[in-house]
């Protein structure tokens, strides 16, 4: 196998994702967990960009990492106990999520790589206005429009529950 | 070429991490950072089946979008939640809460 | 009314009489008197019609009036229950009916007055009124007498035992009548408690054997009615097969186990014990058992079974068992008790004694084959010795009467003074005339006065029969006879002769007309009576024809012959009869006893006296060789032994073994079956309470538990789908 310069970033960003994930679920610091998190977030943007997803690259930068992780580091910061770090990061059942995890992961692994191989065929082509494509769907009555007007109730009661929730 | 199998394989382990972290983590936040981790490994999914299987119609990015957009509202309202546990009961750990015990 | 109707109605009068006083009438004594002797006359008045109608009936054995209803389905045949009116029944049915209402009107006079002592040693002794239960006293009376013309009009050996039992109860229920009566001072004596349980418990071992009897005779002919039986050539020739022990033939051991319910009922030896001690009871009570009812059932069932007693027997030729047993005992008993009585001073016991002899004389003849003489000996006695009795009685109510006065004139007697002792009489023939001319008449009639006395026309048939038919037993009754006259004639004497021995005595005075008018009546019956049965051969008297004879000589299929008159036993019979009088005047009326002095016979017979008046001592041998045991069995195997200790202690041997059980049973439901439930229910707590712990609250463990399925999920699936 060749490796080509989509390999060598494929194989970055995995390391930034994989490598943040553990970070967040390891790390004692709170703090280090949340910017660990938007590391973990940057290499998935990466991925998508390496999809030829960049619209999809772009929001998760915007919205994962400008927004969400933004408010995580805010709660992070409202929820500082005095002592600062918390002395044990882990609950007591760590061993058996750890076992859980890795036995998820290898059953994935086992059906992913059996199943879907290799794809050698040459990929289908994106279409050059995919960005409009996606508008269109997302508001076009034959595709998605009833999800898109549900997701946007959907975000409309979060904001007023969450404002109603973490008001004084 | 990547093959499809390897998105796949990145997103598994990325999706047991977060479960790994869902699991065992103490603090409240951290859960929910595992959590977000777990769905973007879904967003990947999403991305990478549709770029290698059907790159014409768009549905799998519209799926995504629509994972960006219920990620956003569960994160802020989670976080509310934390925020006002937080100030009712002065702890963070998710082991704490468990007035539904029996 | 046809007469068969009225047959059945004779007895019924009294037993409702009965009923009607101990139910209602008990608080009064006028209305039970009348109702009592209103119902004994309204029995006499039938009894009068049916006998009249029985004696113009000609050929009546051969269809007695009478009726049966089938009573009891047994199988194929029904068992008819019904009455019969025969010559020999109404021969009987006279005389019972005229002396039990002579008795019963007697005691609405007699029971009147007096009383005696009750209490016992630790309460005390009280003196308490003798007639303050007079009603109930009329009432037993009149069941006395519905029994007995029951047992008359029966016409099956069944209704005759059913009115025999019920008078053997009457005979308990009226000699213990004054059951509360005590002697103070005398704690040997015979009280009247004692003196009913006696009389019912002999003539019991006499009445068992009777009903063995009955059963036997009901198992080998199947019927026990009088006209199927004894007019029937065929059944009786049944009879002479032979029973189950040998030599006997059945009518033999029939008429014996019959035989000893007479002796039981009519006082024979060794069964006699009962009637002397009768006398404990009011005087009445003994005319009517001894005399009319009890005594007289005895003679008259034997003489009605006389046809199986004597199976097997002609004139002429050897006995048959149950005709030597009763020539036997007869006799014997009429000999021994003509002794005792020689040597009693209680006036009524000597009339006891001579009615246990009399009784002798009945069976003996009986036995002989005399069957007319005995049914006349029966009906005349019967006049006679009730006449005594209430004879006696009116003197015992004069002795009483006078000791009152004489109490209330200063006399004083001590406590036992003892009405009814003759020693204690005297005079009496200036105080109490009616009565002493009509126990003249009855004490003549009892030796056999020649001619003029029906005593003596009876007694002296038998005597002939004995004298033709079996000498041993002629001379036996013979030397009875010359007894019976002594000692009447000592009774005499020392009863109404010479002067009064005591202050009562003195003051004596004739009784009520109440109790005179009947002495009067059986008097008179007792002289006319005995002309029905003159010989015919007998110059100027024969010419009245022997209509008893001929009339009650036709019960029997086989007519009996009448004995050719011979003058010997005639004139042997007149010879005992005049020489016991005159002996017994000479040294009783003659010179009659004065105050404190004893019986000469005493010094005559010396030792042999204390014998006789102690009756041989044979009740002192029935209490050792049968009372004592039989209490031993009662008292202590019975009751201590078997009762106590085995019955009883089996039930509580069972009862601790249920309890015991109960327990056992108690602790299995508390450690078995209680600690199943509770431990089912302390399981599934437990089990609850470890499983609650999944409930923790903690959401990770939640999520840990999903995820660990989903896990275990996916590799089924993996498994399934990859790998196989």
């Amino acid at each position: 196998m060749e490796v080509t310069p989509l390999h060598i970033a494929f194989a970055a960003f995995s390391v930034l994702t994989l490598g943040g994930g553990f970070g967040v679920v390891t790390s004692r610091n709170l703090i280090h967990a949340a910017l660990f998190l938007i590391v973990a977030l940057f290499g998935v943007a990466g991925y998508l960009v390496l999809l030829e997803a960049p619209f999809l690259a772009a929001v998760q930068v915007l919205v994962y990492i400008g927004a969400i992780a933004v408010v995580v580091i805010f709660a992070v910061m409202l929820t500082r106990s005095v002592a600062g770090t918390n002395q044990v990061t882990h609950t007591n059942q760590w061993l058996l999520a750890v076992i859980t995890a890795i036995a998820l992961l290898v059953m994935l692994g086992f059906v992913l790589l059996n199943q879907f191989g290799t794809v050698d065929a040459p990929l289908g082509a994106v279409p050059e206005d995919s960005v409009e494509l996606l508008g269109r769907q997302l508001v076009s009555p034959n595709a998605f429009v009833l999800p898109f007007e549900v997701a946007s109730v959907l975000l409309l009661a979060a904001l007023i529950g969450a404002v109603v929730v973490a008001r004084e | 070429m990547i093959p499809l199998n390897w998105y796949l394989l990145v997103s598994a382990a990325l999706f047991c991490t977060g479960l790994f972290g869902v699991l065992a983590r103490r603090n409240a936040i951290a859960v929910l950072m595992s959590i977000e981790l777990m769905l973007n490994a879904v967003n990947i999914n999403l991305v990478a089946f549709w770029r290698y299987l059907t790159p014409g119609s768009l549905s799998g990015q519209a799926f995504a979008v629509f994972v960006f957009a219920v990620a956003a509202a569960e994160a802020a309202v989670g976080l509310a939640l934390i925020l006002s546990i937080y100030r009712n009961r002065q702890t963070v750990i998710a082991e704490d809460v468990d007035l539904m015990k029996w | 009314m046809d007469f068969a109707t009225l047959t059945w109605l004779i007895p019924v009068p009294p037993l409702v009489a009965f009923f009607v006083i101990m139910l209602f009438t008990r608080r009064s004594k006028p209305v039970s008197d009348v109702l009592a002797v209103g119902a004994i006359a309204l029995s006499w008045v039938f009894s009068l019609i049916v006998f009249f109608r029985a004696v113009s009936t000609p050929h009546l054995a051969e269809h007695p009036i009478g009726s049966t209803v089938g009573w009891l389905p047994t199988g194929d045949t029904v068992f008819a229950m019904g009455v019969q009116i025969d010559p020999l029944g109404a021969a009987v049915l006279f005389f019972v009916s005229l002396v039990c209402l002579l008795i019963i009107f007697y005691s609405t006079g007699y029971m009147v007055g007096g009383a005696y002592w009750s209490g016992d040693e630790e309460k005390g002794y009280v003196k308490v009124a003798a007639d303050r239960m007079k009603p109930r006293f009329m009432a037993f009376l009149s069941l006395f007498a519905g029994a007995m013309l029951t047992l008359v009009v029966a016409d099956n050996l069944l209704l005759l035992f059913v009115g025999w039992e019920v008078m053997g109860l009457c005979s308990y229920l009226l000699i213990g009548f004054w059951y509360d009566r005590k002697y103070p001072g005398e704690p040997d004596r015979m009280t009247p408690f004692k003196a009913g349980v006696r009389a019912f418990m002999t003539t019991r071992v006499g009445d068992m054997l009777m009903l063995l009897g009955i059963v036997y005779l009901y198992s080998q002919t199947g019927t026990l009615s009088f006209a199927a039986i004894m007019r029937d050539e065929h059944v009786l020739e049944g009879l002479l097969a032979p029973s189950f022990i040998a030599g006997l033939t059945t009518a033999e051991m029939i008429g014996l186990l019959l035989f000893a319910g007479t002796m039981g009922k009519s006082s024979q030896f060794p069964l006699h014990v009962w009637l002397p001690d009768a006398m404990e009871g009011p005087t009445p009570v003994s005319a009517m058992i001894h005399a009319a009812a009890m005594v007289s059932a005895g003679v008259y069932m034997a003489i009605r079974m006389f046809p199986i007693m004597s199976l097997g027997w002609h004139h002429g030729g050897p006995l048959s068992a149950p005709m030597v047993a009763m020539s036997a005992i007869g006799a014997f008993t009429a000999l021994f008790a003509a002794t005792i009585a020689v040597a009693q001073s209680d006036v009524k016991r000597v009339l006891a004694y001579s009615t246990i002899s009399q009784l002798g004389y009945m069976v003996a003849a009986l036995g002989i084959g005399a069957y007319i003489a005995a049914t006349f000996h029966l009906i005349t006695h019967a006049f006679f010795k009730a006449l005594l009795f209430l004879g006696s009685g009116s003197i015992i109510h004069g002795v009483e009467h006078g000791e009152e006065h004489a109490h209330h004139e200063g006399h004083h007697f001590p406590d036992d003074f003892d009405a009814q002792d003759m020693l204690n009489m005297g005079g009496l023939w200036r105080k109490m005339p009616v009565t002493a001319w009509t126990f003249l008449i009855g004490g003549l009639a009892l030796s056999g006065f020649p001619f003029i006395t029906a005593g003596f026309w009876s007694k002296d048939e038998i005597l002939a029969d004995a004298w033709a038919n079996n000498s041993l037993v002629f001379w036996v009754l013979a030397i009875a006879a010359f007894l019976t006259a002594f000692y009447t004639m000592r009774q005499i004497g020392l009863t109404f002769a010479g002067k009064a021995r005591t202050a009562a005595a003195e003051h004596a005075s004739e009784s009520d007309w109440k109790m005179v008018a009947p002495l009067v009546v059986l008097a008179a019956f007792a002289v006319i009576t005995g002309y029905v049965g003159v010989h015919e051969s007998f110059p100027v008297l024969g010419a009245l024809g022997n209509p008893f004879h001929e009339f009650v000589g036709e019960t029997l299929l086989e007519h009996p012959e009448t004995i050719p008159l011979d003058w010997t036993p005639l004139l042997i019979s007149i010879i005992a009869a005049l020489s016991g009088l005159g002996i017994g005047a000479l040294v009783y009326v003659l010179s009659p006893l004065q105050e404190g002095q004893t019986d000469p016979l005493r010094k005559v017979l010396g030792p042999i006296y204390t014998l006789l008046e102690n009756k041989y001592y044979i009740d002192e041998l029935y209490e050792f060789l049968f009372i004592r045991p039989a209490r031993w069995l009662a008292e202590t195997f019975a009751y201590q032994w078997v009762d106590r200790g085995l019955i009883d202690g089996t039930l509580h041997s069972i009862a601790r073994t249920v309890e015991w059980l109960s327990f056992r049973n108690k602790d299995f439901d508390t450690y078995i079956v209680n600690a199943a439930g509770d431990s089912v229910a302390g399981g599934i707590g437990s089990f609850g309470r470890s499983f609650r712990r999944l409930q923790s609250g903690r959401v990770q463990q939640y999520l840990a538990l999903v995820s660990g399925g989903i896990v275990l999920l996916a590799l089924l699936f993996v498994w399934l789908i990859f790998l196989r």
